[in-house]
């Protein structure tokens, strides 16, 4: 099984849905909340998040697109984070989801270091490292309604750009969707493997709008002629 | 290398009593529906109800902070009293009970109910209870009441109100299901929220094609599949450029016109004259047409007719008319609304006007969907199918903002009426109890307000003509905000940006009280921010305040609290019973008649009380007659008891579900007692899914006219004709131009005005603030937004979302700001007509070079909102609204910045010059006294349950 996340940049609007749905579920989670926030009716506002929205311009006036670009674990199959961890808090489950245990952390960093999509936040008031579960105890949990076994990031997303589903499965909607889509992996060149796919924006639709009419009469007689042949009809 | 695979146990969390219960969302205008775990009775997770018509299952970043919001250490906890000897806006207060504070203002307020009861002004802000506070406000007896509106949609609602019978934002909605071509104009991330985000992901799905007109590429323009740069303020001419190139190719939808619009109706012309564009009447005061069919004038439309679309025919008595679309095509066809001649002003290249304009008709009338859906039209003939054409626009805060934006918000109901994209599948459809006669059969209070009386009606409503203004024998207005004045006669929403600026001023009077709920007018809400919070600490000669007494009711610690005589706290959305009804601002969606409510889901820990029923309550204690009964004892023991039993006409009230003695009836029936009951049962909504025959062309389908008479919506079944040319807006022109046979304004200036702005076909003038001002001082158009994480959100520097986003930037064109020596993260002076401020700068791409803008509402006085002083909402984030003067510039009388026609606040016409701040100039300016620090800030948030 391999468990993991399609992200549509083509629908992102850059909301922070799923980062807040995120911070709520994760927050009173067992798994590894509370997720701190430092100062957070101060001067400088911050915390742990497992799920953050970054937005990005491509290209210049008046050719620019601007990138909405949400970020979590990808839960790599080769995760550089599990192989560092010198307590063995990190680890990867049969589900393929990478978890920290929070009673093995003694936040030392060093899966941050080695993770390169910089998705691990330490939480300084636990003393602990935190990432993102892949909302781990709801997608297993039989107690919840089918439909919502699904991370809070994917029940949210306004757009629908987040996707859930186990890529092993090639009819799962997750596998059909990035196969369909062009689904592409973050520097898949480094080798560690990321489970989570990224589909590009489409390509733009095409109207190719019919030839305008012939310059004859004026427009006002055209019009008048169109109106007596369409009502008379 | 693949790491090792282990499963191990899962930190389980402690047994907890788990529930969930199902309510409305209140962080913003949506009003989506949420699902919300509970453990051990306290918040677990707010999640976006399936069921639910609005929001499907969704939620934004707003709806899952909502937690955050509860935990808010800027809540209001009792009822506050300004200090002996403490100065307005100085925050200091004393708490005082509940039973002081409801008498003071039951004091004050019999007193002036029973002397003048003009002299209360009552507005309210993000207000969900329009219904309830309205009917409070006319039970009362002042006409002075509005909601938000003025300053933020009424230039939708009136355009789309006075001309298709239905309007953006609340009353209509893309059709996202089929729309194949859909245009965003001016939305940003703003109206509404997550509709139009499933919306988009609808039309992304089956290949739709999505053009964005805005000048900024943020929010739903990022991901549009054509951004369209356009300069602010020009969005009108560019649609009328587009009509002109329908209107050239004859890319029309001639039969919709013909049958569903008046673009047949005969328009008199005779210049100079009483009656010159006024519609041609028979006897019986019937729109006379030309008959192709019989080769004759006729007033009896019916399906048989051919009525000619164009042409100039002789009445009977001689006079000439035209037909309305003939005037139009007189008018559009016109070589300054060729795109070449709009392109520079738009800041769009006439081949991109012309393309877009082809592939609008080339869509609506090539890819035409068909719909095997029988329906009956209004003259009772039955068809098989339902046509439609399926072009979808929508639009919001950049036309509603401006001057001009009445007449660019009816351009472009003009461009649906032409491609016959309404109410069709594929296209712009509308939300019950919409749509209704056009416009609505409701008018505004006109006679003067009395002693212990209730107003003789509304106090808004929808003028036809002159003699529908609130304004007194000699032409002044009857309402503090000017509403229904000569000045701002279509004023649908009041104009609450005006209220504290002319009562002041006692222009046109002085009041004795001003209540605001949840409002923030001594901040982002007020155009002239420094001066209107100087407005409310002005004093006579004696000392006195010229705004006797101000009430503030609301359940933070806002900024407009400080200036607060009185403070009447309230509860927050998950605290307290709501309803959201059809009477008020519905949620309705296209394919269902909705309504919903909320109720308390987390128990009240501190002394507040919600403000409906001290609403309730003092209707019941100052007598108002609908709340008492004949011996004057109270009607309604509290809020849920009224919404219950209240009736607005036998058998509708304010919740449309589950009603009748037994809860078995929808839309209409006996009060029933176990309503709420019912409601809470069924997830705190009520839809009433439309069948398919009544789902389309509702302005002539017979059968959906039927059930909308039924329920209350509307009361004659008639055809709803939508209005290319508008005779009231000619009515009052007329009155302008000192012909109309009843009143003309008295002032030259409102003559002036009139004759200029009530144009009956729509058309595009400069925003009024543009015209005076030299483009070479004040270069740049500023624009405010407000993000997606905070939009409509009250409180919504919580917790969460403040790491978001706690300040703002003054964004601009990265070639703008190099041309003006403008680098990231320089400070620099942004100054208009009205004043300067300072604020950092910040460079993109995706900005049209004459423009720039910032995020509202993010800067926040210091100590407001239970921030910390050095919060970077109060050092580095600003207001731009300190620069947009709430009147006009001249010298003469002191005219509102508005929207001449509907009073619409216009703060997107601001413009600016920026330079850059000599080295040592930092920090935010202007900046105002800290107020005294509230509530508890924890230095580290450790939210859970256990």
């Amino acid at each position: 099984m391999k468990l993991g996340l399609v992200v549509d940049l083509d629908t992102c609007v850059g909301c922070h849905a799923c980062a807040t749905a995120c911070k709520e579920w994760n927050g009173a989670s067992a798994i590894s909340g509370p997720l701190s926030d430092y100062d957070p009716y101060g001067s400088d506002p911050s915390g742990v998040w497992l799920n953050r929205v970054r937005h990005y311009e491509v290209g210049a006036y008046p050719d620019v697109k601007t990138v909405n670009f949400p970020m979590s674990c990808l839960h790599c199959e080769d995760a550089a984070c599990v192989t560092v961890c010198p307590t063995g808090a990190s680890y990867k489950r049969d589900d393929g989801i990478v978890l920290v245990d929070q009673d093995r952390c003694m936040g030392c960093n060093l899966c941050a270091w080695a993770c390169p999509y910089g998705a691990r936040e330490l939480d300084t008031a636990s003393g602990t490292m935190k990432k993102c579960t892949l909302c781990v105890d709801r997608v297993h949990d039989v107690a919840l309604p089918e439909e919502e076994r699904q991370p809070a990031c994917v029940l949210a997303c306004p757009t629908h750009a987040r996707h859930f589903g186990d890529f092993d499965d090639p009819a799962s909607k997750v596998s059909t969707l990035s196969a369909e889509r062009g689904g592409f992996a973050l520097l898949d060149e480094l080798g560690y493997r990321p489970v989570n796919r990224y589909l590009p924006p489409r390509a733009p639709p095409t109207v190719v709008p019919d030839p305008p009419p012939a310059e004859e009469r004026g427009a006002l007689h055209r019009l008048i002629a169109r109106a007596k042949a369409v009502l008379a009809g | 290398m693949p790491v090792p695979i282990e499963n191990r146990p899962l930190p389980q969390a402690p047994a907890a009593e788990r529930r969930t219960e199902y309510s409305t969302c209140y962080m913003c205008a949506c009003r989506c529906g949420i699902q919300i775990t509970l453990e051990n009775d306290q918040l677990r997770f707010i999640q976006g109800n399936r069921n639910h018509p609005v929001n499907q299952g969704v939620l934004c970043a707003k709806g899952s902070a909502g937690i955050m919001k509860q935990l808010s250490p800027a809540k209001l906890r009792k009822p506050l009293r300004r200090k002996p000897g403490a100065e307005r806006g100085s925050g200091e207060f004393e708490e005082i009970e509940w039973d002081e504070a409801l008498s003071i203002v039951e004091a004050r307020l019999r007193k002036i109910r029973a002397t003048d009861p003009k002299q209360l002004a009552f507005f309210t802000g993000r207000d969900q209870m329009q219904a309830l506070s309205g009917l409070w406000a006319q039970q009362f007896g002042t006409p002075n009441w509005a909601a938000h509106g003025g300053f933020c949609s009424v230039n939708m609602a009136a355009a789309g109100l006075y001309s298709i019978g239905y309007s953006f934002w609340e009353f209509g909605a893309p059709d996202w299901d089929r729309a194949k071509y859909f245009v965003l104009w001016g939305v940003a991330e703003d109206h509404s929220s997550n509709p139009i985000k499933i919306g988009l992901d609808k039309l992304k799905r089956h290949g739709a094609k999505f053009v964005s007109i805005n000048p900024v590429r943020t929010g739903y323009s990022a991901i549009a599949d054509e951004w369209v740069p356009v300069r602010p303020g020009s969005d009108g001419l560019l649609a009328l450029a587009i009509v002109n190139v329908l209107l050239n190719d004859g890319t029309i939808d001639f039969e919709f016109l013909a049958r569903y619009t008046n673009a047949p109706w005969l328009v008199i012309q005779a210049p100079g004259a009483a009656d010159d564009g006024l519609f041609a009447r028979d006897h019986e005061n019937r729109p006379l047409v030309f008959d192709d069919a019989i080769g004759d004038l006729t007033g009896a439309v019916t399906f048989d007719t051919r009525p000619a679309l164009f042409g100039e025919y002789t009445l009977p008595d001689g006079r000439r008319a035209k037909t309305s679309l003939a005037l139009a095509a007189d008018r559009y066809l016109d070589a300054a609304y060729a795109p070449e001649a709009v392109a520079e002003r738009c800041g769009v290249p006439a081949d991109t006007i012309r393309r877009i304009a082809r592939e609008m008709a080339h869509v609506a009338f090539h890819e035409t969907i068909t719909l095997d859906v029988s329906w009956t039209d209004v003259w009772g003939r039955v068809h098989d199918k339902v046509v439609g054409r399926p072009v979808a626009m929508y639009a919001m805060r950049g036309v509603s903002a401006h001057s001009n934006g009445f007449h660019t918000c009816r351009a472009l109901h003009l461009i649906q009426m032409l491609l016959g994209a309404l109410d069709g599948p594929g296209n712009f459809r509308a939300r019950a109890p919409f749509p209704k006669p056009i416009p609505p059969k409701q008018l505004p209070a006109i006679s003067p307000a009395h002693a212990n009386a209730p107003l003789g009606g509304s106090p808004l409503g929808f003028p036809t003509r002159p003699e529908d203004l609130a304004v007194d024998a000699e032409g002044r207005p009857l309402r503090v905000d000017k509403a229904y004045s000569w000045e701002s006669p279509l004023a649908a929403h009041g104009l609450m940006h005006m209220v504290i600026a002319n009562a002041v001023a006692g222009d046109p009077y002085p009041i004795d009280t001003l209540i605001l709920f949840m409002a923030n007018m001594a901040w982002n809400s007020s155009m002239n921010t420094a001066g209107t919070r100087d407005l409310l600490r002005e004093k006579d000669a004696s000392g006195a305040y010229k705004i006797p007494f101000i009430v503030v009711a609301d359940a933070f610690w806002s900024e407009t609290v400080a200036f607060a005589d009185l403070v009447l706290p309230d509860t927050t959305y998950l605290e307290r019973f709501d309803a959201i009804s059809l009477l008020d601002r519905p949620i309705s969606e296209p394919d269902a008649v909705a309504d919903a409510i909320r109720h308390p889901i987390v128990a009240l820990d501190r002394d507040v009380r919600p403000w409906q029923e001290v609403l309730v309550e003092l209707a019941s204690r100052l007598q108002f007659s609908a709340f008492v009964k004949p011996d004057g004892s109270r009607k309604f023991h509290d809020y849920c008891d009224f919404i219950v039993r209240y009736e607005r006409a036998p058998g509708i009230g304010f919740l449309a579900g589950w009603r009748g003695v037994e809860g078995d009836r929808a839309l209409v029936g006996a009060p029933n007692p176990r309503q709420w009951d019912a409601y809470i049962a069924n997830q705190s909504f009520f839809a009433f899914h439309l069948p398919d025959a009544l789902k389309w062309n509702r302005f002539a389908n017979r059968r959906y006219l039927e059930f909308a008479k039924k329920a209350g919506f509307i009361t004659d079944i008639e055809p709803i004709v939508m209005q290319i040319w508008s005779e009231p807006l000619q009515k009052f022109r007329l009155a302008g131009e000192g012909r109309y046979a009843g009143p003309r304004p008295p002032d030259p200036d409102d003559a002036a005005r009139l004759a200029k702005y009530f144009d009956p076909l729509p058309f595009w003038y400069p925003p009024l603030e543009l015209q005076p001002t030299d483009d070479a001082v004040y270069p740049l158009h500023a624009l405010t937004q407000r993000p997606m994480v905070m939009y409509h959100s009250w409180d919504s520097q919580n917790a969460w979302l403040r790491q978001i986003l706690a300040e703002n930037f003054l964004y601009m064109n990265a070639g703008t700001a190099a041309a003006l020596g403008l680098a990231d993260d320089d400070w620099a002076w942004v100054e208009s007509r009205r004043g300067k401020l300072r604020c950092r700068i910040r460079t993109m791409e995706g900005c049209e070079p004459n423009t720039v803008w910032t995020w509202n509402a993010v800067g926040k006085q210091r100590g407001a909102w239970a921030l910390a002083p050095d919060a970077p909402e109060a050092t580095t984030g600003f207001l731009l609204n300190h620069l947009i003067s709430e009147h006009l510039p001249g010298a003469g009388r002191r005219i509102t910045n508005s929207d001449p026609v509907t009073g619409q606040a216009a703060w997107f016409d601001l413009r600016v010059s920026v330079t850059k701040c000599q080295a040592g100039e930092t920090g935010a300016w202007p900046t105002f006294e800290p107020l005294p620090s509230t509530g508890a800030r924890p230095l580290v948030l450790r939210w859970s349950t256990t």
